[in-house]
Parts: structure tokens; C-alpha cells; sequence
């Protein structure tokens, strides 16, 4: 830092200001960043609400080539892939995570909590090339169905995506509850395992409830995964064997379709207006789940 | 059956839950690593592809792939680390802290397709930057800021608020207090906190594809405005777009881009146990 012989708080103190400035600036930026996002996802996806009848634009047919726009079957795609994901999930991430923290001996903990955090930070792709070559063969082969490539595929690989946040948000949420509770549990005469599921589990609902959350945000949102394993054909996946057919998800399509289209063009809006979409529902989710991470969850209580 | 038994019972499925957990992880390795072990050569590393990406090796993919997460760095640490540090040390709680608050939740959960979309309407076309390491950088940036300030938020507010009363009784500002002594010692939860945005940014392929990312370019940029390849999206090309394309490709790409997210992992966890030892507190 600069030094004057006449004064030399000064330039300390200038140095101080103009940093403390940098870091209330970085600190709203985000807010800024939203903002931009939104206004960009408005900016070029709006048109598309002009350009397309609503009827078009919310209808059941996805042929972009020749003008229709029907988001529906992209709306119950991603839902039928991702809340299938989540019912995979919440029972494997939920018994995990009580595992690990109640039951697991030590030595156990310290290799499983590595391995999925290893999990966690494995890129989507390599994940999706790993189900396009054996998970999508084996599928095919043990259900004996025309196509691996499935609605439940992707699902079965969305799910072990969103396991490392489950596991350990739950975790989180396990530990939080006081040790008085679980003493009170066991003094009551109850074992372990009645203390786990009557007391522990209950008080943690919450910070599981926010584990779920954060766990369907991630999945809706993935992409390249899906991509490459549940088969992107377009159609409404209505009846009984949907999850053991191709389908095609929002994301997906975005990604598949972004590259190949004219800027500025009909299609172009509309792969915009599915980002709104996406940015919406993420949104909503998250402040569900954030609702409960700003909330204080227990009231007192010794830990 | 009395409830010991079923406590034994229950303890075991639980046990049994956790192994089909874990087990598809050591396989997805395990598998990679095997098949991809045998493509990798000094030839597969450094040296251009041709045929069309059917032979040679994916150099200018990793290039990319370190100019990327490079230009993801430069940009985000100063941004995270800076709003780290209004959170814990200056935020008071008030509307505008909890307006931050919910913009940090609600970027850490915009899908990674979107913050794609929103590169390509700002830097891409708004900004004229074209698709180039530049826009992909700084798309990829902004994704990697909730990871960079949450992680570091929550280690500077481990630092005991001991160290900050001692430091303004020895008549340090609060910003001296901050460098001097606040900041290092939450530096091994922060850099912990810096790699693992970084891992994720490194891997990502959605966020670049319509940013950067070229399909087929068997030479290194020039200038942080061009095009590149990267490892994730070659990774994507090679096993979906390309017919006929030899499977040791494929495993070979992939074992790269996992050694290279997964050392940073590692790397990370390193730093944290070395300085958790040494940690004054």
C-alpha cells in the first residue's frame, strides 16, 4: 500500500474505503445477476407470446419445423422424469442420511461421506455417457423393450444426481436435533431404532422437507443427462407404460435444439420462452425450500 | 419378534440402502477408469484430433477446458470472495441482506441450461462478444458465484468472533482485522470452497453450449474472443453426435475430464485436513 511521509493514516484509510466498496458491490451483484438473467430470458422470449396463439403455444404437438409449438409434452416430460426421480430418491437419500448419521460406526462414515461427495462432483455428461452405455442396454435387455432410452432411465440417473444434496441436507437436518431428544427417546426405555423414527426423524422434518426441495430443484433443472438417455422424442407421455418409453424434457430440448436455430427466429423465442419456464419453476421451488432454511427450526433444547 | 430384532433388521437394511448408494459410484469410476486407461497416451494427450475426432487425441479439449475454468476463476474469485466477506463481516440484517440472500438461493438453483440461454442473450449477442472463451467465462462465472460465496461465507463466520474484538482492541480498523486476521484464518475453508465452484464449472456442458463451446476446431485460440473446445462437450460430441466413433475415444475423454474434476476434489479435501490441523481454534 502506498505510504506519504506527511500523512500516513490517509492512504490506508482511502485504501479501506475503496474496498469496502468492492465488497458491498460484490455482495449486491448477485441481486444484479437475477435481475439480468430475468431480464434477459424476458428480453428474448417474450416475442414468442406474439408470434405464437396461445392455443399453439400450449397445445400437445412439439414439431418446430412446421410451426407447432405445443409445450405441453416438454411441461409433462420434465415432470414425469423428475417427480419419478425424486419417489427413487427420497426413500434412498432419507435412509442413507440416518445412516450415516445414526447408525453407520465411524470407519464407515469416513469412506461412505467421501464417495458421495465424489458422486456430487462427477459432471452430468460423464454421467449420462455411463447410462447411454450400460445402464440404457441393460434396461433394455431386462424389461425387454424396443428402446432403453426411457422416461425411467433418465429418472434412475436424475436420482442419483439429486442424492448427494438430499444426503446431505438431511444429514444437516439429523444433526441439528438436540442430544436431549434422542437421551429423552432412550430413557424413555424406547430402542435406537424407535428413537430414530419417532423422535429424530419428526424434529428434523423440516431440514428434510428442505432436502426434497433442493433435491427436485436440481433434478428439473439437469440437462445434459437427460439428453443423452431418455430418448427426446416429443410425444405426450400419457398412459400406464410412459416412464418405460422415450420422452423428451424441457431442458433437454433447449440443449438439443439452441444450437440449430436462426437468432431471432419463431423457434428461437419459443426455446426462450422455455427458459422462462424453467427459471420460474426453479425459482419457486427454491424459495419453498429457502422458506424453511431462513425459519429457525428448533425451539431451544440442549445439544 | 421382539424390537431388538427388528432393530438389528432395520439397521441392517439401512446398511443395505447406503451400499446401493455407494456402489454405482465405484462402478462409474471403476469402469472409466479401466475401459479409459488404455486410450490415454502421451499421443492421446497433446496432440490434435483428425479423422474426424475419430483419431489422435483431444489437446485442444483440455486447452479449452483450462482456459475455461481459468477465465471462470479470475472472475468469480474476486466477486465471491468480496461478497463473502460483506455477508459475514458488514451485512446487517436488514431487507437488502435478505434480498441477497434469496438472489444467492435463486441463482445456486437456476438450471445450468438457463444460465446457457442468458450467456447467449447477453455476452453472446447483447455484448457482441460471439461465442468465445470470453462469454463462456463469464457465463460460467456467475454460476460458480453462489457455490464460491456460500462456501466462504460459512467459513469466515466460523472464525471465533474472539479474533475480530482482539484485533479492534489493538486499535486495528475493521478492514485491517479483516486482512490480517479474519481472512487467513478461514483461507483453507475458502479455497475448499473456490475449488469446488470451479469443479463444478469445469465439468459443465450445458452453460456452454451455445457460449464457446466448438464442435470441431483442431487448433488453439488466439485470443479470448475465439471459439474452443472442451473436454465436457467433446465428451458429449464423441459419444452422441458422431457415428462410428471408436469407444476408446469416448473412455479416454471421459477418464480425462474425471481425473481432472475429480483431483480438484481431492485436492480440496487435502487443503482442508492440512490446515484443520494447524488451526489455531
Amino acid at each position: 500500500m502506498m505510504t506519504s511521509p506527511v500523512d500516513r493514516r490517509e492512504p490506508i484509510k482511502l485504501g479501506a474505503f475503496l474496498i469496502e466498496w468492492f465488497v458491498r458491490l460484490a455482495g449486491l451483484s448477485t441481486i444484479g445477476f437475477v435481475i439480468l438473467i430475468f431480464f434477459f430470458l424476458l428480453r428474448e422470449g417474450i416475442p414468442a407470446l406474439f408470434e405464437v396463439p396461445l392455443s399453439n403455444l400450449f397445445g400437445t404437438a412439439w414439431y418446430p419445423t412446421f410451426g407447432y409449438y405445443g409445450t405441453i409434452p416438454l411441461i409433462l416430460g420434465s415432470l414425469l422424469v423428475t417427480l419419478t426421480a425424486v419417489v427413487i430418491a427420497l426413500p434412498l437419500g432419507i435412509a442413507s442420511a440416518v445412516f450415516v448419521r445414526e447408525v453407520a460406526p465411524n470407519w464407515v462414515r469416513e469412506v461412505l461421506k467421501p464417495l458421495i461427495e465424489v458422486l456430487a462432483g462427477i459432471p452430468s455428461v460423464v454421467l449420462g455417457f455411463f447410462g447411454m452405455t450400460i445402464l440404457v442396454p441393460a434396461i433394455r435387455t431386462l424389461l425387454n423393450i424396443p428402446t432403453g432410452l426411457t422416461a425411467f432411465s433418465g429418472a434412475l440417473v436424475l436420482a442419483y444426481m439429486a442424492l448427494p444434496t438430499i444426503i446431505s441436507v438431511a444429514e444437516d437436518a439429523l444433526d441439528a436435533v438436540p442430544k436431549s431428544y434422542r437421551d429423552a427417546g432412550l430413557a424413555m426405555g424406547a430402542t435406537r431404532w424407535q428413537t430414530i423414527w419417532r423422535v429424530v426423524v419428526p424434529a428434523a422434518r423440516s431440514g428434510i422437507v428442505t432436502a426434497v426441495m433442493l433435491g427436485l430443484g436440481r433434478a428439473i433443472g439437469e440437462t445434459m443427462a437427460v439428453m443423452m438417455i431418455t430418448g427426446n422424442a416429443a410425444r405426450m407421455p400419457l398412459g400406464l407404460d410412459a416412464l418405460f418409453k422415450p420422452v423428451r424434457t424441457m431442458t433437454a430440448t433447449v440443449a438439443a435444439e439452441m444450437g440449430e436455430v436462426a437468432q431471432g427466429s419463431v423457434h428461437y423465442h419459443v426455446l426462450f420462452g422455455i427458459g422462462i419456464i424453467l427459471f420460474l419453476v426453479t425459482f419457486v421451488i427454491n424459495l419453498f425450500a429457502a422458506k424453511s432454511i431462513f425459519k429457525k427450526r428448533y425451539r431451544g433444547g440442549l445439544r | 419378534m421382539n424390537r431388538h430384532a427388528i432393530q438389528r433388521l432395520g439397521f441392517g437394511l439401512l446398511g443395505f440402502v447406503a451400499l446401493v448408494v455407494v456402489i454405482p459410484i465405484v462402478l462409474i469410476i471403476a469402469l472409466i477408469v479401466v475401459r479409459g486407461a488404455g486410450a490415454i497416451s502421451w499421443e492421446f494427450l497433446t496432440t490434435m484430433p483428425y479423422d474426424g475426432m475419430k483419431a489422435g487425441g483431444i489437446f485442444p479439449a483440455i486447452v479449452g477446458t483450462l482456459l475455461l475454468t481459468m477465465g471462470t476463476a479470475v472472475v468469480s474469485i474476486p466477486i465471491g470472495v468480496g461478497g463473502a466477506i460483506y455477508l459475514s463481516e458488514y451485512a446487517k440484517d436488514t431487507w437488502l441482506t435478505r434480498a441477497i440472500r434469496l438472489a444467492l438461493v435463486n441463482l445456486s438453483g437456476v438450471p445450468s441450461v438457463v444460465y446457457g440461454l442468458f450467456g447467449l442473450g447477453l455476452f453472446v449477442l447483447f455484448l457482441r462478444m460471439g461465442t468465445s472463451i470470453l462469454a463462456g467465462s463469464l457465463t460460467l462465472a456467475i454460476m460458480t458465484l453462489p457455490v464460491i460465496i456460500s462456501t466462504s461465507e460459512e467459513a469466515l463466520r466460523a472464525v471465533p468472533m474472539e479474533f475480530r474484538t482482539v484485533s479492534a482492541s489493538l486499535g486495528g480498523t475493521r478492514w485491517q482485522g479483516i486482512r490480517h486476521v479474519v481472512l487467513p484464518q478461514a483461507t483453507s475453508g475458502i479455497i475448499t470452497g473456490i475449488l469446488l465452484g470451479l469443479l463444478r464449472a469445469g465439468g459443465e456442458t450445458a452453460p456452454i453450449l451455445f457460449t464457446v463451446a466448438a464442435f470441431y476446431l483442431p487448433k488453439l485460440p488466439t485470443s479470448p474472443l475465439d471459439p474452443v473446445m472442451a473436454l465436457p462437450y467433446h465428451l458429449y460430441v464423441v459419444s452422441t453426435q458422431v457415428p462410428g466413433m471408436p469407444p476408446q475415444m469416448q473412455y479416454g475423454t471421459a477418464l480425462v475430464l474425471l481425473v481432472l474434476v475429480l483431483s480438484m476434489n481431492v485436492v480440496s479435501s487435502l487443503i482442508r485436513s492440512y490446515f484443520r490441523r494447524r488451526r489455531q481454534w
